[in-house]
């Protein structure tokens, strides 16, 4: 049963206010019909006695209060699922879309279930903590900060570097030893179409990869379509993982432009903004969609979420990714000045950090002596970063021994270690090796983090 | 559209006329309703709480997505605040904020494991029988505080059962000792004349205080096993402090070593707007990990409150208070208890997210001007306190209730509002830094900045302990003095080695750098996850820095006698001291007497040379 308001009383920005003359619900959906254009889509975001306020998601230019006619569903936001989805390309709203055109696609999806896509929170108590080791191929992730199946790993970045490329790496050679390959769910958020081709494009030319759906708002899409794209990916992501026991791996790129649209709606509603003009409550919005991730008890699924966002001028402590790396299980750092170096991937590695590897690695899992090299390689580069901050100061003549065998370990280590190609796929014990070989430079008696049986065993022979 | 209010027999029932968030405005109970009543949304079964009353109107904040609901729904006035249920059970539970049990919710509804809106349980088994020993007789008068009756809870604690703080009289029933439900009636008190029948359960409103009978200075120390913080920045048993830091110093790190290794009786931890894995971590931890003092599961003495960032903000704002009544009904008993909560900040956010729907006008940074008297209303609640109860010495009890909260701070900057509010109600303050952390020197405490005002009140504890062993050795306050002045003095050199350089400076200089980064590498440095680095004992911990001391002892006299640093530098038992954290368990102790032997062996050869060299 639907209702139809043909008066609206006010339009502010997103928002469209109407005079309340029914049994509204709480967070459904209404659908906004203008004359001489397409039909839109709204959402009830508040309810009184005396008035109706609508938040709509695509853009309110050209309506006005008499010329469209406003419907009431009477249902919150579903979005219609099923298998056939596999392989496509998908709008903010679930529709069919064609990736070079942009328009969209006539075909009819078969759908299975309609679900609503306002995440349920997972029981705690019902996760199961993420165990499951995925090589990626990349020295410096699976070393130092390794993804583990069922983590929300993000990638800071900022303007112009090269952060698609190497989530494009991350997912077109991440494997899990002996088990069926992911599922890639792409939720482009406000990206532009030549990186919606690259990603398809790598991602359809991988085996590591069971299929492909993709959720994409382009950068000239209105933006107030960004903040549903990120649940409509996550409600698909759901589907798969827990219905169908699919391992699903989701990209959100990127996550600054779905901030930047809570903004603008927070102050389209003339909410006091906290900092920088975010609202208070991006904290609670941002955990809504990166703790959709996770591996339930007795569910063979899980999803895994790489979000990418580019730190306005590259600062880490801006809202967005500082309120991001509150609620993620680590972060990927993307430094500028490695990235001019001609260093890929440009890894911050010491602001870098991946918070459920210490009980997903060692001996039953990659290898004994894993956790120690990396706290050894991370120590032991802060080191020698310090010694490269001296020479500025003193010069590189006045440094000791010591110091001296640091700064070659530093540079070995970027060189060697950190340094891939972006076609470059490392196995585990191809890391471990070079990491031993970069290791190689310090005496064995200062590698203090590393136990003394695995020194014996795996300290490079000296030639 | 207008419904009317009516009260069917006492209960009082209204009717939501205006939804925005998860707040909603009810009319038709603002009559009758007190502030901070609970009210249900019948329909939908969502519970709510009345945060503000005008003439025509409340405001309730809900505990649940309102999603869907409509105006004109039937809400009832349950006229009683959000309370606890405290009876045997609470042990190894795991609630959400308003004390609704996970587990139990995951076992009915085990298809799912997502958390569906409007699900009710009681807290605690109803079916379950426990074994009871009355400890009182017939026609005794008893009052509040006083023991009726033991419960074993789980094989490390005994549930002592109180009567209600407020509660006397005489007694005229008593179970005989048996196997009851917590909903069987276990004793009745005649009053003026009354007879009240108690069952095993008390319920006490989360925002009320538990009463005491006074309140006792802090005098011992909580052990924690980590290093820096028994040494340098200790913590009192019943005392408060603060763990701010940024994302990924160490925060919850901190928080699960103290839940798992320190030595309190009953831990009760909450992981209030944080990650649910971080839930699901901890969870697996306490069941697996053997409690040392009992050999049983950590488990059976730890209660986890989850209300994770995407749980309902209004539950998370709940968490706390609910979180800190239970921390208190166990301490009631003469239990030492410590509360850790992760993340105080998520906490004080949701008050924000609240007062902003409310529309309240904001002081900084947007969070509402009663902040401040919100955290103290917390912090205030720990301490050390004679319980209630019968004033004889067999049932004099002292209890204590420790509250270790961790802080957010947006950008990791220490003069944001909560950062900087919470700093005046807590004792000691344990800052992170993250710079410390990005150099993998964890935990990441940063020693110029931390604090603790526990030194002076639990030093004698450490006298006492006769950890000072012979009059040679450096006692507990001795060797903080020392590390402390080192550590500053380091601090000092800094900037004039920014200048010159460290091989310039004079060598009683670069040797207190030396033993600074030992101090660091070797104890301030602590591995929480190496599974011997991870806990050290008072024992080890005394032996652990008294031997680098010592080394400083010994080195400054080397230099005396006119042996260069890079001499003392280069003794082979560096390498054993810098790797005493991780190689020598609590219980091998004797091997760190071992390598004294050899520093001086060491020390001596190498006087040795010098002097066979002086000779030549
Ligand atoms: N004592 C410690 N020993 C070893 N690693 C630590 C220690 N403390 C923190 N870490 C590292 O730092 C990461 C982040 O710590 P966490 O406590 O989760 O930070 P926060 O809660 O402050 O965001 C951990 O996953 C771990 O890798
Ligand atoms: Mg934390």
């Amino acid at each position: 049963m639907s209702i139809t308001y043909k008066k609206i009383r006010q339009i502010v920005g997103p928002l469209v206010f109407l005079k309340n003359k029914h049994d509204v619900h709480y967070g459904e959906i209404v659908k906004i019909r203008t004359e001489g254009q397409e039909n839109r889509i709204g959402q009830v975001i508040r309810i009184d006695e005396e008035i109706i306020v609508i938040e709509v998601f695509e853009e309110t230019k050209g309506i006005s209060s008499d010329n469209s006619e406003i419907i009431f569903t009477g249902e919150p936001f579903k979005l219609k699922i099923s298998n056939d989805m596999l392989g496509g390309v998908f709008n903010s709203l679930g529709q069919p879309i064609d990736i070079h055109t942009k328009k969209l696609l006539d075909s009819e999806i078969f759908t299975e279930i309609e679900q609503d896509i306002t995440g349920i929170p997972i029981n705690p108590f019902a996760r199961q903590y993420p165990s499951n080791v995925i090589q990626t191929g990349i020295s410096v992730i699976d070393g130092l900060f390794t993804l583990i199946r069922g983590q929300k790993l993000p990638i800071f970045s900022g303007q112009g570097m090269p952060h698609n490329k190497l989530a494009a790496q991350i997912v077109t050679q991440a494997k899990v030893l002996s088990e069926e390959p992911f599922l890639i769910i792409f939720c482009g958020i406000g990206i532009i179409q030549d990186d919606v081709i690259f990603f398809i494009e790598k991602f359809q030319k991988s085996g590591n990869i069971h299929n492909i759906i993709s959720f994409i708002n382009f950068a000239d899409d209105p933006v107030i379509e960004r903040l549903i794209i990120p649940n409509v990916a996550l409600t698909t992501a759901e589907y798969f993982a827990f219905k169908k026991e699919m391992h699903v791996l989701v990209v959100l790129d990127d996550m600054t432009n779905y901030a930047e649209a809570l903004r603008e709606l927070s102050s389209a509603k003339e909410e006091i903004p906290s900092r920088k003009g975010y609202p208070g409550y991006l904290y609670s919005n941002f955990a809504s969609i990166y703790e959709r991730t996770g591996i339930i008890k007795g569910k063979k699924g899980s999803i895994t979420q790489i979000p990418i966002l580019t730190m306005p001028n590259d600062d880490i402590s801006h809202p967005i990714p500082d309120t991001t790396g509150y609620i993620t299980e680590g972060q990927l750092v993307l430094n500028r000045n490695l990235e001019k170096k001609g260093i890929y991937p440009p890894m911050e590695v010491l602001a870098s950090i991946s918070r459920l590897m210490k009980d997903a690695i060692g001996e039953k899992n990659t290898r004994e002596d894993h956790a120690d090299i990396s706290s050894q390689l991370l120590a032991s580069y802060s080191n020698a970063l310090e010694v490269r901050d001296l020479i500025s100061v003193v010069g590189e003549d006045s440094l000791n021994l010591e110091q001296k065998i640091l700064l070659k370990f530093g540079n070995d280590f970027e060189n060697k270690f950190l340094k891939q190609r972006f076609d470059e796929n490392r196995d585990f014990s191809k890391t471990f090796s070079i990491a031993w070989e970069v290791l190689g430079n310090i005496p064995k008696n200062q590698l203090y983090r590393i136990h003394q049986e695995f020194i014996d065993k795996y300290y490079p022979k000296q030639v | 559209m207008m419904k009317t209010s009516n009260q069917i027999g006492h209960i009082s029932v209204g009717y939501i006329s205006a939804i925005n968030g998860s707040l909603i405005d009810v009319k038709g109970i603002e009559n009758h309703t007190r502030l901070h009543d609970l009210i249900k949304i019948s329909n939908h079964n969502i519970l709510g709480e009345v945060i503000q009353i005008y003439s025509e109107k409340v405001i309730v904040q809900c505990y649940e997505n309102t999603s869907n609901l409509s105006l004109g729904e039937k809400v009832i006035d349950l006229e009683h605040p959000l309370s606890m249920e405290l009876a045997p059970g609470l042990l190894g539970k795991i609630f959400d904020g308003i004390q609704r049990p996970l587990d139990d919710i995951y076992s009915q509804f085990k298809d799912n494991g997502f958390l569906k809106r409007g699900v009710e349980l009681p807290p605690l088994s109803r079916k379950k029988k426990w074994h009871f020993i009355p400890k009182k007789h017939l026609n005794e008068k008893i009052s509040g505080g006083d023991i009726i009756g033991i419960v074993q809870e789980t094989s490390s604690i005994k549930h002592y059962i109180l009567i209600p703080p407020k509660k006397f009289g005489t007694l005229t029933f008593i179970a005989e000792e048996g196997d009851y439900t917590i909903e069987d009636i276990i004793y009745k008190l005649k009053e003026n004349g009354q007879e009240n029948s108690f069952n095993m359960i008390q319920k006490w409103p989360v925002t009320k205080r538990r009463p005491f009978y006074k309140k006792e200075k802090a005098t011992e120390p909580l052990i924690t096993g980590i290093r820096v913080i028994d040494l340098l920045f200790p913590i009192a048993k019943g005392g408060t402090v603060a763990v701010p830091g940024g994302f990924g110093t160490g925060k919850t790190v901190i928080q699960q070593s103290l839940a798992k290794w320190c030595d309190a009786d009953v831990i009760v931890f909450v992981g209030c707007g944080e990650r649910g894995n971080e839930i699901a971590d901890s969870l697996k931890d306490f069941e697996k990990l053997i409690d040392p003092r009992s050999g049983r599961p950590l488990l059976e003495r730890v209660l986890i409150i989850a209300n994770t960032s995407n749980m309902p903000v209004s539950a998370r704002e709940a968490s706390i208070f609910s979180g800190i009544t239970i921390a208190e009904y166990y301490r009631d008993m003469g239990y030492d208890v410590a509360l850790m909560a992760d993340s105080t900040s998520r906490w004080a956010e949701s008050l924000r997210e609240i007062s902003g729907l409310l529309e309240e006008m904001p002081a900084e940074e947007g969070y509402p001007a009663y902040l401040p008297s919100k955290l103290s209303s917390f912090y205030e609640r720990a301490g050390v306190v004679q319980t209630l109860g019968t004033n004889n010495s067999e049932e004099n009890r002292e209890g204590s209730l420790t509250i270790i909260g961790s802080v957010s701070p947006p950008s990791g900057d220490f003069s944001e509002p909560v950062t900087a509010t919470t700093k005046r109600f807590v004792q000691a303050f344990w800052a992170l830094d993250a710079r410390l952390a990005y150099a993998k020197h964890y935990p990441a405490i940063n020693w110029l900045d931390s604090y603790s005002n526990y030194s002076e009140y639990i030093s004698n504890w450490w006298n006492k302990k006769g950890i000072s062993g012979d009059e040679l050795e450096l006692n507990w306050q001795e060797c903080r003095n020392q590390v402390n002045e080192i550590l500053s003095k380091e601090n000092n050199l800094k900037n004039v080695i920014q200048l010159i350089g460290e091989e310039n400076l004079p060598e009683d200089q670069q040797l207190e750098l030396f033993i600074a980064k030992i101090i660091k590498e070797g104890f301030l440095i602590q591995n929480a996850f190496d599974n011997v680095d991870n806990y050290t004992d008072v024992d080890k911990l005394m032996e652990q820095i008294r031997i680098i001391l010592l080394l400083y002892k010994e080195a400054k006299e080397l230099l005396n006698q006119g042996i260069i640093i890079e001499e003392i530098k280069e003794l082979k038992i560096i390498d054993d001291i810098l790797r005493i954290g991780s190689s020598i368990p609590n219980n091998e102790i004797s091997k760190i007497a071992k390598i004294t032997d050899k520093l001086f062996d060491e020390i001596k050869a190498l006087k040795h040379t010098h002097i066979s060299m002086g000779e030549k």
